[in-house]
């Protein structure tokens, strides 16, 4: 029970990034935009909050400016793919590279360093013989990835905000000629998947592992990228597929130490497999699946066209 | 991505100081490295740098180094350029360089050539790795006595000789000083993932481990060592910062006084290629980091013996009777293997937990 008990906690912080990650990229996608960058916007999140963290002492400033800097960078996505209409795939490749380059160099002086963790635990609830630490064992951003999953999926669905942004992604001339600001809408739902990205990669710098080394998000943002395609662009799934690639990442670890006999190759393999391999068969159905996927998806948007 | 560093201040120094002679060999040497990641990864690369950054201190040359070169055809390409911008030695420190090397060296006969942990050589090539397993004997028998679970925990990458070896010197020095000693072994399928990294070292915490080692490059075993109150051991470089109380100790790579040695031979025109350059303890390219203050000052003594034996030959990781976890002998009590036997281990010995994978 203890080592299950374990288990868990650890599943829930090897999902958590790719929660965060792949909620933000959903409601780009969503708007119809296609921003690769999200390895290169993870990265800058981890420096920046584990800087800010360093430097304030306060895990929630850390957090907020981790959060900033993602947006920052997607905001420039924002301008050269919504302004200066940039191709959205050659540019987000860019960004991750960028993202990679400028990380380096701003945490080049924190290398070395470490940052106490987000503390774990709700005080007195964690208490609670059996349920209490599996429920209540986990720290705070474990449950803010939840209530993030909800928000997405209440805004997109129950408000009329939702539908705007939904509109736009399915058909970008169309909401231009009711009267929508399609570039105005894009810009919010890039920020907000940048400041998404950010904060999953600022749980990695300050969670995972308080501390900063170069490159430390080992390609999580595309997973992310991939999670939100083969959860066919919906949020509730977004997160059972998060939670099936840590949760088979956590345990093909365990197996091992238990000395169960499988190689390590095929292991390693195993939580892209089953995901990919779930996520397919439970969104099988072409029909559901067309309605779910943004029609506008990477293309680009002109005015006057 | 080019950084050029000039020491021509030094230079001048060295020339008032009447080193005429040497200083005019320097002003001709230029020495190129090629990286497989950046020098803040606090590890593997970190390491060479720092041998770098000894070659010019020591000798004043002009050294220049490319970074995150990736493996493939970009390491030809940045490898060919080096030698074509005058540096006439050149040290490649990633196994996948192996073959950009030689091709280079092919097309550039005058330059000579040093790549770090390769196999195959040339006129103007030569090979150097060091002999980590040594440390890892000694950190196996530190490890053997401060465990009180019994279980290390052993975070490695692939399932190459290299790593294999590790694994059995490891538990090899467990066992000498602790029967009772068994290692799980992790694999995690990646040189540097510290995400994954951590993960493996809370899965071995969870499964009973109170020792953590790793042969991964980042520092977040370490780290999360600390956290949990049990013990690690550093990887490459001296990683206590990211754990005092955890961390014993750290097996260290010291290329520097290799690549002085090599540098100074180029100077000289004694540099030969062709050859493969294995160092450990004896010849200062294995080192131990300060031990913590926590290990009992017999455990110490103990480590700093078996250092010594190893250093002056009387001790050797894999002196026989060296046997295979299923019972078999490898090598009979009074024997000691050869290099060629230790560089194509492929089986684990008594004492590791699971099998191997193959």
């Amino acid at each position: 029970m203890d080592l299950f008990v374990a288990i868990m906690v650890n599943v829930a912080a090897a999902s958590t990034p790719l929660v965060f990650a792949a909620m933000g990229e959903l409601v780009v996608e969503k708007s119809g935009v296609l921003n690769l960058g999200v390895e290169g916007m993870m990265l800058m999140g981890a420096i920046a909050g584990f800087a800010a963290g360093y430097a304030s002492g306060s895990m929630l400033i850390g957090i907020i400016v981790a959060g900033i800097a993602g947006g920052l960078l997607a905001l420039l996505f924002g301008f050269l793919t919504q302004h200066l209409l940039a191709n959205q795939v050659a540019t987000g490749l860019a960004l991750t590279i960028f993202g990679i380059g400028i990380s380096a160099m701003v945490g080049h002086s924190f290398v070395g360093i470490s940052l106490d963790p987000i503390a774990k635990g709700i005080p007195f609830l964690e208490d609670i013989p059996v349920i209490g630490k599996l429920f209540f064992g986990h720290d705070i951003l474990v449950y803010a990835s939840f209530v993030m999953t909800a928000l997405v999926f209440y805004f997109l669905y129950k408000t009329r905000a939702g539908l705007i942004l939904r509109a736009v992604g399915t058909n970008h001339d169309a909401a231009h000629s009711i009267g929508y600001s399609v570039i105005k809408i894009r810009y919010m739902a890039i920020v907000f998947g940048g400041a998404m990205a950010g904060i999953g990669g600022a749980y990695l710098s300050m969670a995972v592992n308080p501390m900063w080394v170069e490159e430390m998000t080992a390609g999580r943002g595309w997973i992310a990228l991939a999670l939100v395609v083969f959860a066919t662009w919906r949020p509730g799934r977004v997160l059972v597929g998060a939670y099936l690639f840590g949760g088979i990442s956590i345990l093909q670890l365990n197996l091992q130490a238990m000395g169960v006999t499988i190689a390590p190759q095929l292991l390693a393999m195993l939580p892209y497999l089953v995901t990919i391999a779930v996520l397919v068969i439970i969104s099988r159905d072409s029909g559901l699946m067309k309605k779910h996927a943004p029609a506008c998806l990477g293309k680009i948007f002109h005015a006057s066209s | 991505m080019f950084k050029s560093v000039l020491k021509k201040a030094a230079g001048a120094v060295a020339v008032a100081a009447g080193l005429a002679a040497m200083s005019a060999q320097a002003a001709d040497v230029k020495v190129g490295f090629v990286y497989i990641g950046p020098p803040g990864d606090h590890g593997w690369t970190y390491q060479h740098d720092q041998g770098r950054l000894a070659v010019e201190k020591e000798l004043g040359v002009e050294t220049t180094f490319v970074e995150n070169v990736p493996e493939g055809p970009d390491a030809e390409r940045v490898i060919n350029q080096l030698a074509a911008t005058g540096h006439n030695l050149i040290f490649t420190t990633s196994f996948g360089y192996m073959n950009p090397t030689l091709k280079a060296a092919k097309r550039h006969k005058n330059v000579k050539f040093e790549h770090a942990t390769g196999y195959k050589q040339a006129a103007n090539v030569a090979t150097y790795s060091g002999r980590f397993y040594e440390g890892r004997y000694v950190v196996g028998h530190i490890a053997g006595k401060m465990t009180k679970s019994n279980v290390l925990g052993y975070i490695a990458s692939f399932p190459i000789p290299e790593v294999i070896r590790g694994i059995n010197a490891t538990i090899r020095g467990a066992r000498a000083v602790n029967p009772d000693a068994t290692i799980k072994v992790v694999w995690v399928s990646s040189w540097f993932d510290p995400g994954k990294e951590s993960d493996a070292a809370k899965t071995l915490i969870d499964q009973g481990a109170d020792v953590i080692l790793q042969h991964t490059d980042s520092p977040a075993p370490v780290q999360v060592a600390e956290e949990r109150g049990v013990w690690a051991v550093g990887q490459a470089s001296d990683m206590h910062k990211f754990g005092e109380k955890a961390h014993l100790t750290a097996i260290i790579d010291d290329w520097a006084p290799y690549y002085i040695e090599r540098t100074k031979a180029v100077m000289d025109g004694t540099w030969t290629g062709g050859g493969d350059t294995w160092g450990g303890f004896k010849t200062g390219m294995v080192v131990m980091a300060d031990y913590n203050k926590a290990i009992p000052a017999d455990v110490v003594e103990l480590a700093e013996s078996i250092r010594k034996g190893i250093i002056d030959g009387s001790v050797h990781p894999f002196a026989g009777p060296v046997v295979k976890q299923d019972g078999t002998v490898a090598v009979p009590a009074g024997e000691t293997p050869d290099d060629g036997f230790l560089a194509g281990m492929n089986f684990y010995v008594e004492g590791v937990d699971g099998e191997m994978p193959q």
